[in-house]
């Protein structure tokens, strides 16, 4: 186990230093004004352009350049908008309400997605599994802010069952439909990965085996199926998190939350994009760091990689 | 949907020793990966429902002037966000101007920004991958760690930083396309590259190589005629699939207002205007937006289906 993590950690290395350099090149080396589109419909104010200039050490060879990039993040600073403000302070009060949604988001797919997958599979070819095959289908098909709008004029504008925007603070209960259409496209992989998975095993010697001995139905289900086919499954949505934090952008501005992806989205429409880089390159660093715990918890979870 | 193709995967190395003889199909008529998924496809109504959707909404793009005489850009602000009536079937806009003739048109950026993504994505995934898994070695290792680092970046979030850091181009739509379908690209090869990447090692695996190289067969033919091939089926299926993915970002994109910029008709430009005014005049959204989908919803459902014909047991 020890060994794993260390061995995971070193090869995380060079993968974080390719992917920071990446960002850093798409964000600041691309030819032309750096500054030219980053403050909205007006010129970015002289103080900001110095400011960031400095921060950066624009006027210096691109090596030196990263090597700044990378030493003020690991201090912690990623910036200020072009108001002034801290970046990370920002970040830093909208991420709670991101976070929320995301644990909604993956109660659905861990209720919804694993349940309808099982029950897909046990059913192989009849009605319902062909219904829900359907379902997945559009569910991925459709554009997330489709299915958002969608379903916030119908079952909230028209229905009036939950509400259309979420409130300060994001209670609990508001978050349900954007958890939802968070993870409408996730959920349609988990169903569709679940009853692959449980298929297969359905078909494996011990479970046939188990059934020979006389196991009751459930028990073997219970006991020799389901807990099985789960392993790749959970793996997915482990994985998921990170996908989840960067589709927030579009959830979080069809319902109006105040979350990190909210501050995107607003950063986005009034066309402030020195805001929206150093904010999306905070965002991907930590879908790199959540995917790397992620690894290392399955480590835990699954004694089978231990030793690979 | 399910017994010729164990038959179709033992074809595929016909010749290997070991092959069962009980296996060998009747004889008469040759059978082969390709011939068996067409006797699939041909039955499947979503595979014929997805390709109409998709040969209409092609002419679409060619020539929306055959589904409307309407200019899209001729609009009035007196008829602003008006209903759709038997003059404008979906209604009217914003800015007065008709959301049918808009929405037929905009058909051309989606599948522009698709088609060009699709295409460089394809050409440097599949080009990186075919290299990587015929070659091995350190060219492997490097160019598989390059795909990690690039595999690590969210499409969507990778391009909002790109996007946001080029100003747009000046006037000319068809370098608004470009720099989307750019954006996209960039982020997108990966995937399409480990396909093509393992299928590549899984073929020059099989015995049949194996045996064209002791005949003494040169690297290009052996690319030529045995690898290319045989790894074609599962690069095509991803790349139908992604194809509609990558419509699907393009509108996310202009949805968010980085991606296309007006004047440029598209549906995701027509979204963002339209959700403003989702409460009253839900019409100016809905209409783009079941465009859009079913676009989307055509390719992957074909690759969906091709894919299934191939190879039952993926999911």
């Amino acid at each position: 186990m020890g060994r794993y993590v260390v061995r995971r950690l070193l090869l995380m290395i060079p993968v974080l230093i390719g992917t920071t350099f990446l960002i850093y090149s798409m964000a600041w080396a691309l030819p032309g004004d750096p500054f030219a589109s980053r403050c909205g419909q007006r010129p970015c104010p002289e103080s900001f352009v110095q400011a960031e200039t400095e921060r950066l050490h624009l006027d210096d060879p691109l090596p030196i350049q990263y090597g700044y990039f990378m030493l003020n993040m690991a201090q912690g600073d990623f910036g200020q908008t072009s108001n002034g403000e801290s970046v990370l302070e920002a970040a830093s009060r909208a991420f709670p309400v991101t976070v929320k949604l995301t644990v909604v988001a993956i109660a659905f797919e861990i209720v919804l997605g694993i349940g309808v997958g099982i029950a897909a599979a046990l059913r192989r070819g009849g009605y319902l599994d062909g219904f829900f095959l359907f379902v997945s289908l559009v569910a991925i098909s459709f554009p997330a802010f489709v299915i958002g709008y969608v379903l916030q004029y119908f079952l909230g504008v028209k229905l009036g069952l939950f509400s259309v925007t979420v409130g300060r603070g994001a209670p609990w209960e508001d978050l349900i439909l954007p958890g939802f259409v968070l993870a409408s496209l996730s959920l349609a992989y988990v169903l569709r990965l679940t009853r692959a998975t449980l298929l297969e095993t359905l078909k494996a010697d011990h479970v046939r085996t188990a059934i020979a001995k006389g196991l009751p139905r459930g028990m073997v289900l219970r006991k020799h199926v389901v807990r099985n086919s789960l392993i790749p499954v959970i793996t997915y949505i482990g994985a998921d998190v990170g996908i989840l934090l960067g589709g927030a952008i579009v959830t979080e501005g069809v319902f109006n939350i105040q979350g990190i992806g909210g501050m995107l989205f607003h950063a986005l429409s009034i066309r402030e994009n020195a805001t929206v880089v150093s904010v999306t390159t905070l965002v991907v660093l930590v879908i790199l760091l959540v995917n790397l715990l992620v690894d290392l918890l399955y480590a835990r979870l699954d004694p089978r990689i231990r030793y690979e | 949907m399910s017994e010729p193709d164990n038959v179709a995967a033992l074809e595929k190395v016909e010749g290997a020793p070991g092959t069962p003889s009980s296996a060998v199909p009747e004889v008469g008529r040759s059978r082969t990966l390709g011939g068996d998924a067409w006797e699939t496809l041909r039955g499947s109504w979503v595979f014929w429902g997805s390709l109409i959707l998709i040969g209409v909404l092609v002419v679409m793009a060619i020539w929306p002037g055959l589904f409307t005489s309407v200019d899209p850009r001729a609009c009035d602000a007196a008829r602003s966000r008006q209903e759709p009536s038997g003059a404008a079937w979906f209604g009217y806009d914003v800015q007065g101007c008709d959301v049918y003739a808009r929405t037929m048109y905009g058909a051309r950026a989606s599948m522009m920004v698709g088609g060009l993504s699709t295409l460089m994505a394809l050409l440097l995934g599949a080009g990186m991958g075919i290299y990587a898994g015929f070659y091995g070695g350190w060219i492997d290792i490097l160019l598989s760690r390059v795909t990690d680092i690039f595999i690590g970046i969210p499409i969507l979030l990778g391009s909002i930083i790109i996007l946001s850091s080029i100003p747009t181009p000046p006037d000319s739509d068809f370098l608004n396309v470009l720099k989307v379908s750019l954006a996209i690209a960039v982020l997108a090869w990966p995937s399409t590259a480990r396909v093509a990447r393992s299928a590549v090692i899984q073929v020059k695996q099989a015995d049949f190589v194996a045996a064209s190289r002791a005949l003494g067969a040169s690297r290009g033919w052996m690319i030529r005629k045995h690898i290319l091939p045989n790894a074609a089926a599962p690069v095509i299926v991803i790349t139908t699939i992604s194809l509609g993915g990558y419509i699907g970002a393009e509108a996310t994109l202009s949805f968010l207002g980085i991606g296309l910029q007006p004047p440029v008709v598209s549906w995701g430009i027509a979204i963002n205007d339209a959700a403003a005014y989702i409460r009253n005049t839900p019409h100016m959204l809905f209409f783009p937006a079941i465009f859009l989908s079913l676009t989307v919803l055509a390719f992957i459902a074909l690759g969906d289906v091709v894919r299934e014909a191939l190879d039952p047991k993926a999911m």
